[in-house]
């Protein structure tokens, strides 16, 4: 079987591609280039193509295999109408994928829950990357309004951390929108 | 409490209305809530919208009609009950190219820019090396524009010139990489093309067919059935959007809303230029005015007469080499929903014409329409070629044609 990755991605085709590596006598192909995809398309032949949702070429591919008669057999946006709910976890996944005229459903199906599982994956991934920095960016608020209360008033460090978190409990919001606040208005009042 | 439409759209600028109605709060007025969802191809669109991770879509319009007679993929009715706006798009050539069909700094008429083309596409297909342009998605008003054109000119499509699908973000690099000679996309692509002097705008689309049907509001039939209430209201903001849309004193705040990067993410005064239908020709050039290169509410724009799906559909026969049938013309047909529209604007402000159908091309001057209520009166409305559509002879229509 002969699966073409198609991602701009290069870092999630690498995951994907590491995650059908397991299955049996498949070759993997992994397209990153926009430039001249169509015409690898045509000599890689593939059986089987993943595509990213949000990659603007989905078009450009989908008129490929409506026109095209490079490939010996067609290709057509896999949908199986009896499972909805499988195409549904694909768009929920952001894949879409595109599978050779006749082959069996019983050979696509692992082939596509596998690339689904790591499509969801890549995702959590980048989830769980842009908490943690959003995480560092609060530190770095919260030690900057801590260090403007400790100069303005001659506060020890506890003390102004203390201050801030009773000043949030209080008003019931996050300590990470009062040190917001300190820091917006010593800017105002012409603090650097 | 208000429901929710999931609205899918791509960054282009004729997004403009549901954007707005959404910025500017006409839907939540109307008492609808909007989520918008960007996406950068048509496919996904789609399939969003198939799916159910969408209610409602900004989509080209033949692809509202190709997707409910299945070609491409399996057949799901889709209804449009609202039109986003005619033309807005236009062409764009390599410079080289441009400077020789067009007269200098400004736009010429469509049918000498065409016939000035023709020579160039005979040097290039005696060469061996035919001209090559790129479209937005097969099944897009920009390729039945286009094509409309080059055969009207003589120039016959896949046969003197290829035509390929180009995603609009690509469109400048293609052109300057000599993908292409030449694209048919929408604003702000042409513009930003002519920007890094990649290529020049030859012709608006609007010179093709003066009010030609672009964008639509596209949802699944069952949906629109499931959530009609809902779509109601939504169309009464769109009208709203479409009001302040076109009204000069927005122009500014608006173009640096669609500017935004959850939007076009794209510049503020490109956009602006199009919205206030403006077009640089040429990276050196003068600024062009060309009224009416978009055409986003007058008129009626909005109304979804039925006469412009089939009009579609005779384009779709045309080009995809399917014979003609009439009962799929019939179901193309149904796909433009100009009762939904009716019931959704009864007892407002705005204008609904008498007829759902019409001879489209015949008008050469500003003429009175009867109306359902309100005031309407249609203005000049041809085909480049003086040719008339009438929906009541689709097969005539199309042998007509070259």
């Amino acid at each position: 079987m002969r699966i073409a990755i198609i991602d701009e991605s290069a870092a999630r085709a690498s995951v994907i591609r590491e995650g059908l590596a397991a299955l049996p006598q498949c070759e993997i192909f992994v397209l990153t280039e926009r430039r001249g995809m169509v015409a690898r398309i045509g000599e890689i032949a593939p059986d089987i193509v993943l595509m990213d949702l949000g990659n603007p070429s989905r078009d450009v591919l989908e008129e490929y295999f409506a026109v095209s008669r490079v490939l010996d057999r067609p290709i057509a946006m896999f949908v199986d109408e009896s499972d909805n709910e499988s195409i549904a976890a694909s768009v929920e996944a952001g894949v879409s994928s595109y599978v050779v005229d006749g082959l069996a459903a019983n050979r696509i199906k692992p082939i596509l829950d596998l690339a689904v599982m790591r499509f969801n994956a890549f995702a959590r991934l980048q989830k769980d990357l842009a908490e943690a920095k959003g995480k560092l960016a609060e530190r770095e608020t919260i030690d900057k309004a801590k260090r403007i209360l400790m100069d303005s008033r001659g506060l020890p460090e506890p003390k102004a951390y203390a201050e801030m978190r009773s000043a949030a409990m209080s008003q019931s919001k996050r300590i990470i929108d009062i040190a917001e606040a300190i820091i917006t208005a010593h800017r105002l009042m012409g603090g650097a | 409490m208000s429901q929710e439409l999931v609205l899918g759209f791509l960054p282009l600028v004729d997004a403009c209305l549901p954007i707005l109605a959404h910025e500017h709060g006409f839907a939540e007025e109307a008492g609808v809530k909007l989520r918008l969802v960007k996406d950068m191809s048509w496919a996904t669109v789609l399939d969003r919208l198939l799916y159910g991770h969408s209610d409602a879509a900004h989509m080209v319009a033949p692809l509202a009609i190709a997707a409910t007679l299945g070609r491409g993929r399996p057949a799901q009715p889709l209804s449009v009950p609202f039109v986003l706006g005619l033309n807005g798009n236009a062409i764009t050539m390599r410079p080289e190219i441009a400077r020789r069909v067009r007269p200098e700094n400004t736009l010429g008429a469509a049918a000498h820019v065409g016939a000035e083309l023709r020579k160039i596409a005979d040097e290039r297909r005696a060469g061996g090396d035919r001209l090559r342009f790129g479209v937005v998605h097969r099944y897009s008003s920009h390729n039945y524009m286009l094509r409309y054109w080059l055969a009207g000119c003589g120039i016959r499509p896949d046969h003197d010139v290829e035509i390929t699908t180009v995603p609009p973000p690509f469109c400048a690099d293609a052109l300057r990489a000599g993908e292409v000679d030449g694209i048919c996309v929408g604003e702000p692509w042409n513009s930003v093309a002519v920007e890094q002097g990649a290529g020049e705008i030859v012709l608006a689309t609007a010179q093709i067919w003066r009010r030609g049907v672009e964008k639509v509001l596209a949802l699944k039939e069952s949906v629109l059935e499931e959530k009609l209430d809902a779509v109601r209201l939504l169309i009464r903001a769109l009208c709203k959007a479409a009001a302040h849309f076109v009204d000069p004193v927005n122009w500014d705040a608006n173009a640096a809303i669609l500017a935004r990067a959850e939007y076009l993410d794209g510049s503020a005064e490109l956009i602006r230029r199009a919205i206030s239908d403006r077009l640089l020709l040429s990276q050196d050039g003068a600024l062009v005015h060309y009224p009416d290169f978009m055409f986003q509410y007058r008129e009626a724009a909005n109304f979804p007469w039925v006469s412009q799906a089939e009009w579609l559909y005779t384009q779709m026969v045309r080009w995809d080499g399917t014979p003609f049938d009439a009962d799929e013309a019939r179901r193309a047909a149904r796909v433009f929903r100009p009762d939904i529209y009716r019931s959704a604007l009864m007892g407002t402000g705005e204008p609904l014409p008498g007829a759902s159908s019409k001879v489209e091309g015949s008008l050469m001057q500003r003429t009175a329409v009867s109306t359902q209520q309100g005031e309407m009166v249609l203005e000049p409305n041809r085909f480049f070629d003086g040719v008339a559509f009438d929906p009541a002879h689709l097969e005539d229509y199309l042998k007509r044609l070259p």
